[in-house]
């Protein structure tokens, strides 16, 4: 689909696609936000998406996500093996959102509405300014995430009401699988607190939790090491590992600390200005000038230099002027984060 | 150097009660200096310069005192004031609080009976009175303090409820246990029906509509005469039966049973169905906190994107809320029908909303207790204002109490408001427990849309 930096002569990515994006721009009025962005994400992969401030990341993770409509592009999920080219394009000329064979479901994510795209296509995510429910226990939070299943046991609320055994059985497994995720993400002593009242680690983990409760094939998370300690952003590599290996879920993940991202991304995919500007294993990107350029804010020709430098270990790096673009800010612990742009 | 900050105090106290008192003085000149009265041949003019010089001097008095004591000092003598209550005594008096309600609720006609043998109709009817708002209190508790829409147009639905039996009565001849059912969903479609257009707005905007809504439903039993008799009301609408059983002085009840006649036992058994109605809403609601869908519903509250990304439809979810407590003011609607005999769309104004919410933010949003004390003290507070007549003592013969009850009430809200900004009980019970059951406060459940 998409001629990426191909040195290596296939990657996952290109052959086992879970989601790819392809030819998405979204303007805002005037802003141009995203251009014409193609990217596949490799089921079972860690793909990372970042770029500077401003780039267009979360613009991305929301047409994704359903919650902007693309302006223009397409935005396929695929729960079967393989590409499906034949299935994608019939189902594109029907003017339908998915199709309904069994498991190799595929989706047009651009049609369905953000809450569909949850509980059909199962694409979950997380926010880049932390969207819990404040004011319910950890517990809670994770039994809301597995609302649809709990409701469809409850019979729509009827068998609930008279609290049938079938709705008891499936309350107790919501609360089991709630209690595991807890257990996973370190939260378990807390999982009767407030979420509100959790440190703001605990909270982005929590977030993880929760998505993980609606059971994805897809987990997309907005910059969640962001304001993370060096040992709390340990454990979240830890985690997502986890959670890739052990669940098979791919994660699509923004970030700006460039540590995480080589340390545990398979694939890596960079914004400026809305554009993709690379593509590929985090090797093949971190060395690629244009990439450097971007994110250092130097100009190309300057870009040996800086390269000389980066092969350096740390301790040894002479500080670079930094761009604010690369910045990471710590965002405060909002109680509802309301009103912000995620 | 310790006067210069005491004497700057001290300025910036008289500068400020000065700039309230020339504010009262502007606004108090139309009030309280002129004052006209249709005299002869046009309007007379008398002016009270009296009255409008003490109002501004207790405006100055009370605004330097406080701004020196509390206002402006650092260290404000309310700061002293903490009302603390032991923790084990909450805790005993929350576990207990709720059946011992109930047990009184339950035997209330009969201890009224006894207390009050030559005023229980009157107080009975007053519990009955009572009893309907707890209803319409916690009906509107899953819209507003559950889901955490803000509807000022409750009323509406209580309308429809009241006159959907009402007319069912007059051109129907159906009794009141089959119209019952059939208001309450009545009300719950037009919950839908309004519903859906107007749950796409938020916050204010919401507010703003639904209030609008309740009017137009109140405007349109208003106007149109053929079918709702317009102003003059239905009248005439039948009385529950018990069993078959009519409440008349032969064949009826009391004869059914060998009991003297009493038209007593129409009140209490008026009382027991509003009772029974109420305490119906309350456990369909505490079971639908537990369910999904009231988790969905505080969730909604809480974040509504969120909800979004996590697969809640959250169209369908608001329009549960809404319609379910639309059907119990459905319910609560065709009981003050046949309570009242006759209705009119006087009933039914923006009052009566405003009423209902305030007993649910005053009560706590979301807690049911909250809902009951708050009921208990707003409605039966203003009928006890009507009977203090022992103040004619204290103020002289023409002093009218009644006149004074609104303003005593305003005050008791503005007080309660001021002591307890989150309502009577603020606290919120999770509606799921992993190991221990806590209390969160409410200083961390969001409010919603509009509050
Ligand atoms: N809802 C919106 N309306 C208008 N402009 C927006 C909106 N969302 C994002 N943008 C703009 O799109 C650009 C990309 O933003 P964003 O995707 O949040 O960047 P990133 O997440 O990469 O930091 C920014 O210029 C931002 O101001
Ligand atoms: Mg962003």
């Amino acid at each position: 689909m998409e001629p990426a930096m191909k040195t290596t002569p296939t990657q996952n990515w290109d052959t086992n696609v879970v989601l790819s994006v392809e030819h998405l721009t979204m303007r805002f009025g005037g802003l141009l936000a995203v251009n014409d962005l193609s990217f596949n994400v490799g089921r079972g992969d860690i793909t990372a998406l970042i770029g500077p401030n401003g780039a267009g990341k979360t613009t991305v993770f929301n047409c994704v996500t359903g919650f902007y409509k693309p302006t223009e592009g397409r935005i396929v999920m695929r729960h079967g093996k393989g590409f499906q080219s034949e299935k994608i394009e019939a189902l594109t000329r029907t003017g339908r959102q998915f199709n309904d064979d069994g498991d190799d479901r595929v989706f047009l994510l651009e049609r369905m509405p953000d809450f569909e795209i949850s509980k059909r296509a199962k694409v979950a995510r997380t926010f880049q300014n932390i969207r819990l429910f404040g004011g319910m226990t950890a517990l809670e939070n994770l039994l809301v995430a597995q609302h649809n299943p709990l409701m469809l046991a409850s019979m729509m609320t009827i068998g609930g009401i008279f609290n049938l055994p079938g709705y008891k059985k499936a309350r107790a497994e919501a609360i089991d699988f709630a209690a595991y995720w807890l257990e996973k993400t370190g939260l378990i002593e807390r999982a009767d607190d407030p979420a509100a009242d959790l440190p703001y680690g605990d909270q982005r983990r929590l977030e993880i939790a929760r998505a993980m409760c609606t059971r994805p094939h897809l987990l997309c998370l907005d910059e969640p090491a962001a304001g993370l300690n060096p040992r709390e952003s340990t454990e979240l590599n830890n985690l997502l590992q986890y959670i890739r290996k052990d669940h098979g879920t791919s994660i699509l993940l923004i970030e700006h600390d460039m540590g995480v991202v080589m340390e545990i991304s398979d694939h890596v995919v960079v914004l400026d200005y809305g554009e993709k500007i690379s593509d590929g294993s985090a090797d093949q990107v971190k060395n690629d000038p244009r990439v450097i350029s971007a994110y250092l804010g130097v100009d190309e020709d300057e870009v040996a230099a800086v390269e000389a430098m980066i092969e350096m270990p740390p301790s040894e790096r002479t500080p670079i002027p930094a761009k604010p673009a690369a910045s990471k800010a710590k965002k405060k612990p909002g109680k509802n984060g309301k009103g912000g742009k995620s | 150097m310790a006067a210069a900050p005491n004497s700057g105090l001290m300025a910036d106290s008289v500068k400020d009660a000065a700039i309230a008192a020339l504010l009262v003085a502007v606004l108090g000149f139309f009030f309280f200096a002129l004052r006209t009265d249709i005299g002869t041949g046009g309007l007379d003019l008398t002016y009270r310069w009296g009255m409008w010089f003490t109002a501004i001097a207790i405006v100055f008095a009370g605004r330097l005192l406080l701004n020196l004591f509390v206002f402006k000092t650092a260290k404000p003598v309310t700061s002293g004031i903490t009302i603390t209550v032991p923790a084990a005594l909450t805790t005993v008096v929350g576990r207990f609080l709720g059946p011992v309600l109930l047990l009184m609720a339950v035997g209330l006609p009969f201890i009224v009976m006894v207390l009050f043998p030559d005023r229980d109709r009157q107080f009975i009817d007053l519990a009955i009175l009572i009893m309907t708002y707890v209803m319409l209190g916690w009906g509107l508790n899953i819209v507003v303090g559950l889901a955490g829409l803000l509807d000022l147009g409750y009323v509406a639905f209580y309308a429809v409820g009241a006159y959907s039996f009402a007319l069912m009565a007059q051109y129907l001849n159906i009794g009141f246990w089959t119209a019952l059912p059939l208001a309450g969903l009545l009300a719950a479609t037009w919950g839908i029906i309004l519903g859906f257009p107007v749950l796409r707005l938020r916050g204010d905007y919401l507010a703003i509509v639904t209030l609008a809504f309740g009017e137009i439903i109140r405007v349109v039993l208003l106007n149109w005469y053929d079918f709702t008799g317009g102003p003059d009301g239905i009248s005439g609408i039948p009385k529950p039966s018990f069993f078959g059983l009519d409440f008349s002085r032969t064949g009826g009840f009391a004869e059914y049973f060998g009991l003297d006649y009493s038209t007593i036992h129409r009140f209490i058994y008026l009382y027991y169905i509003i009772l029974a109605l109420a305490l119906i809403t309350n456990f369909v609601t505490l079971r639908l906190r537990k369910l999904p869908i009231g988790r969905a519903w505080e969730a909604l509250r809480e974040d509504e994107i969120a909800c979004r990304s996590l697969g809640i439809n959250t169209t369908n979810t608001k329009l549960t809320a809404f319609s379910i407590g639309a059907m119990f003011a459905g319910f609560a609607g065709s009981f003050f029908a046949t309570r009242q005999g006759f209705i009119s769309p006087e009933s039914f104004t923006f009052l009566e909303s405003a009423i209902i919410l305030a007993i649910v933010v005053l009560g706590g949003l979301g807690s049911q207790i909250g809902v009951v004390i708050a009921s208990v003290v707003m409605i039966g507070g203003i009928e006890l204002l009507r009977n203090l007549g022992f103040l004619k003592e204290v103020f002289g013969p023409d002093f009218e109490p009644t006149q004074y009850r609104m303003l005593i009430f305003g005050l008791a809200m503005v007080l309660i408001m001021v002591w307890k900004p989150r309502g009577i009980i603020s606290s919120r019970n999770p509606s799921a427990v992993y190991k221990e059951r806590k209390k969160i406060s409410s200083d961390m459940v969001a409010q919603g849309e509009g509050h």
